[in-house]
């Protein structure tokens, strides 16, 4: 790897930008790392950027973790933990110098206006991460019939998702999809 | 029963450094598909570092501040509780071991990801986790449905532009966030 240097600098400014712009979560930010990762950078394809998401849900563990995977299949250990440290540590920095401003957060106007302006643009990422990532694993009838399953198990019964985790890897397992 | 009558009302406890450390430790562990539940039920039932309302209100701070929610949380509650050492071990304890244990999971995926048996089950567990996030982006959206079409509007336009026309992040953000936070500012 002759420019792996240069490989970390890129995942350094990206996943400190990327920081910044994840509103309500991680998780909302995932499009816009699958679209650095497969399409500009060209590090994996999108059906490996699926598989590294679901590893990621299925591990204990924030959800922000999957830039350490992301990271280690660009760069290494080193890639992963400068994914890791960079994803947190700049927007964190700033959100504690901002904590300390706000002790009486809940009570004031602009919490509930930033609150009733950010949700509608967080639910709807959130739901694009669920595209991107339907779009990336469902390759055919089978991965499309466990999708929908585990997302009928999920919202309509109390049943872990892990239950359903662990079954659609036993079924990909026996070869089934 | 006389015990019960006896037991001491529901007080705060101040976590030292290293309770700091192995609360979010096993925050972190035990949190499969993100921690939020788990951070609620270790720190306001288990542990009593936090009241319910406590909790509630220094989350909320930390979901609408930048970066990721629970490692803000963790900072900012280890540092108001001891300083620079409670947040280092706050921050350690939720990161340091699962971060390990994603790097490890990380090489088996190098080293092992490729061969037909892998790809097979990762298939299905891709098709799983796909599931999954379906399921919490329609959690989020049913309260938001009941709050008016110009939200429904709003997380569409982000929906279309992010996931199906998969346009730049940012800005998609610089149009849609300031609208949204304008149209709230009229409406409150």
């Amino acid at each position: 790897m002759k420019d792996s240097s240069g490989t970390l600098l890129t995942l350094a400014l990206q996943f400190s930008l990327l920081s910044f712009l994840a509103i309500g979560g991680a998780i909302t930010a995932l499009p816009e790392m699958h679209r650095q990762a497969v399409d500009v950078y060209h590090w994996m394809t999108s059906t490996q950027f699926a598989q590294l998401v679901a590893i990621a849900q299925a591990a204990p563990g924030p959800n922000v973790l999957i830039v350490t995977l992301i990271g280690q299949q660009v760069a290494g250990i080193p890639g992963a933990l400068v994914a890791t440290v960079c994803m947190c540590g700049p927007a964190c920095a700033v959100a504690f110098q901002t904590a300390r401003a706000f002790h009486q957060f809940k009570q004031s106007r602009w919490a509930i206006v930033l609150q009733a302006g950010l949700i509608p643009v967080s639910v709807g990422l959130v739901g694009a991460t669920a595209l991107i990532v339907a779009r990336s694993a469902d390759e055919g009838w089978p991965t499309l019939l466990i999708t929908a399953a585990t997302f009928a198990i999920t919202h309509w019964t109390r049943i872990s998702p892990l239950w359903a985790l662990g079954a659609a890897t036993l079924i990909g397992l026996s070869g089934l999809v | 029963m006389t015990e019960h009558v006896l037991a001491p009302p529901p007080t705060i406890v101040v976590p030292t450094t290293t309770d700091l450390f192995l609360g979010f430790f096993q925050i972190a562990i035990s949190g499969f598909g993100g921690v939020l539940a788990w951070a609620r039920r270790v720190i306001v039932q288990e542990c009593k570092w936090m009241t319910a309302d406590e909790f509630n209100e220094l989350f909320a701070l930390c979901q609408f501040l930048p970066g990721p929610n629970i490692v803000n949380f963790s900072l900012i509650y280890g540092s108001r509780i001891r300083g620079p050492a409670g947040a280092t071990a706050a921050v350690l304890g939720l990161m340091g071991p699962p971060t390990a244990l994603m790097i490890l999971l990380g090489s088996l995926y190098s080293r092992y990801g490729a061969l037909p048996q892998s790809r097979g089950a990762l298939a299905g567990l891709a098709a799983a986790a796909a599931g999954l996030l379906i399921s919490t982006a329609v959690s989020m959206a049913e309260p938001l449905a009941r709050k008016g079409i110009g939200n429904v509007l709003i997380a569409a336009v982000a929906f279309v532009a992010v996931g199906v026309l998969q346009w730049p992040l940012l800005g998609v953000l610089a149009v849609l966030v300031p609208l949204s936070i304008a149209r709230a500012w009229r409406r409150s």
